[in-house]
């Protein structure tokens, strides 16, 4: 049973990942994306980590894709980018993605031989994960946090009207 | 895997049958708020019965429309997001306790479908979800003023699911927990002695904010900008037929979900007073015993009970109150309602630490 969700939802996920990829609609780009997100967190639930799934669904899927889902229906943009500048961003990204690719490569290939120890059942509960974002990795989460709020602040400075002189 | 299939089924055709029910409730308390008898004509070789008879008409009346699509939009993303929005509102009723077990011959049955570990956020990942039916049908239906009408639905649902997550998460510090059931379980104990101890009275607070988060999500009066059927070009115009009957019922479901889980993280659940395993006990000195099968009846209807007295709750309020202004909603989600829910967080971890 569980072999087959994760094969199903596997499947779903690299498949929604290529059309969002493959798609000319930035629309259904986006919609293609959320799709993917839904299949990430449960696979996140499957391997007994049910809060990261729900958080996954929730901030991922339910609120940070509705936004771009506003801007790109707001905007409605057709035509997309012209053939000169398409060819510009062609080669740079193909060099940044295949560095992506061998650095997942070095990572991964320590973890796809399996591991004796196994994973421990509570590994993805919110009290374990609570714990170790609070103490052994205080200093990273607190960051981030800043950076968050810097990045909010930010946008709402560049949003905001200038007032007149 | 049989039984978890029986208990969904179980559950589902509950909710779907109470959620239809609710339209002929709403109809007919509206009436008598307004002095008027209310739907009444729908028979059955002449028996009218309090016009009961009302919602199945309207379901076939629904069934039988034309199903519309209009010219230039996308016929499978058109036809998909009404069942968007229905199908994650319907999932939700899977994680909501009725009862707590129910012992035939000798193995245990608890009366909920899955008792997840993370409960609370999977009904907010699902509610959340369920923000695609509006924006979705908005764009699709190839019109502008329905795309505003999306657009603007969908921003205040995410609006107001801010104050819905963070008014919980002052439950969630009482009842250190994320589960329906463990949450109920909490709620059993007593206070002084006497008092049962429901979130209602170690969450006043949050109660008021998540009840009016919820009806803003139910996008009922007075937070009914998404639709405003009399006024204002809603998201679902260019819907016909069932489909549209599908975003209406939503709307019901939404009420009774509502009520669900008001029933279970503020006010005990299936809870009785004083209620054990094995029969009364008062405070006030006094068992009155009772057997297995009883006290289970006993449960399961005072959570019905429950949920009927806050449908009954959402009525009055959409009734009593005109709509709200757009610029008026905005503020009133985020200047009002999450600074004092964040009031509410920091309150409760003061008290708590006393």
């Amino acid at each position: 049973m569980a072999v087959f969700l994760f094969i199903l939802l596997s499947l779903t996920c690299i498949g929604s990942i290529l059309g969002m990829i493959l798609s000319k609609n930035q629309a259904h780009s986006a919609l293609y994306l959320i799709l993917a997100f839904v299949c990430t967190g449960g696979l996140f639930g499957l391997m007994s980590a049910p809060f990261i799934a729900a958080v996954q669904i929730i901030i991922y899927a339910g609120a940070i894709m509705v936004l771009f889902i506003f801007v790109i229906m707001m905007i409605d943009i057709r035509k997309g980018l012209s053939p000169e500048r398409k060819k510009w961003i062609l080669y740079p990204s193909l060099g940044i993605g295949l560095v992506l690719i061998i650095e997942l490569i070095f990572i991964l290939s320590n973890t796809l031989v399996p591991s004796k120890a196994g994973t421990i059942e509570s590994f993805g509960s919110p009290k374990t994960l609570g714990k170790v974002l609070f103490t052994k990795y205080l200093y990273p989460f607190e960051i981030t946090s800043v950076l968050i709020i810097a990045a909010l602040v930010g946008a709402i400075v560049l949003v905001k009207k200038k007032e007149e002189k | 895997m049989i039984e978890a299939l029986i208990k969904f089924l179980c559950a589902i055709v509950w909710f779907l049958l109470l959620s239809l029910y609710l339209t002929w409730a709403e109809r007919k308390e509206s009436a008598v708020m307004q002095d008027r008898v209310g739907a009444n004509r729908a028979n059955f070789f002449g028996f009218r019965i309090l016009g009961l008879f009302q919602p199945l008409a309207d379901a076939i009346k629904m069934m039988t429309k034309e199903d519309f699509t209009p010219a230039f939009s996308k016929r499978f993303l058109h036809n998909l997001a009404p069942f968007l929005s229905f199908f994650f509102v319907a999932v939700t009723i899977s994680t909501i306790p009725f009862g707590s077990h129910l012992m035939i011959g000798g193995k245990e049955f608890r009366l909920q479908v899955i008792d997840l570990n993370v409960g609370i956020l999977f009904v907010l990942a699902l509610l959340a979800l369920s923000i695609y039916g509006v924006i979705l049908s908005g764009w699709v239906s190839n019109n502008r003023w329905t795309l505003l009408g999306g657009l603007r639905g969908s921003a205040q649902l995410i609006s107001y699911e801010v104050a819905l997550g963070l008014s919980l998460i002052g439950i969630i510090m009482v009842f250190p927990s994320l589960k329906f059931s463990e949450i109920v379980g909490f709620q059993s104990e007593l206070l002084f002695g006497w008092l049962p101890k429901w979130g209602v009275f170690l969450q006043p607070l949050g109660l008021i904010i998540f009840l009016m988060a919820a009806m803003a999500e139910s996008e009922r009066v007075p937070f009914d900008l998404p639709e405003g059927e009399s006024e204002i070009v809603g998201f679902f115009t260019e819907y016909g037929g069932l489909k549209y009957g599908l975003y209406m019922f939503t709307d019901f479901m939404k009420v009774l979900i509502i009520a669900c889980l008001l029933t279970t993280l503020f006010f005990g659940g299936y809870h009785v007073p004083w209620l054990y395993a094995d029969g009364f006990h008062f405070p006030w000195g006094g068992d009155w015993l009772l057997p297995h099968g009883i006290v289970v009846l006993f449960q399961v209807i005072m959570f019905n009970l429950k949920v009927f007295f806050f449908c009954w709750l959402q009525i009055l309020i959409r009734w009593t109150y005109p709509r709200f202004r757009y610029d008026q909603l905005m503020d009133f989600g985020w200047k009002f309602l999450i600074p004092l829910s964040l009031f509410n967080i920091a309150a409760t971890a003061v008290l708590m630490s006393l």
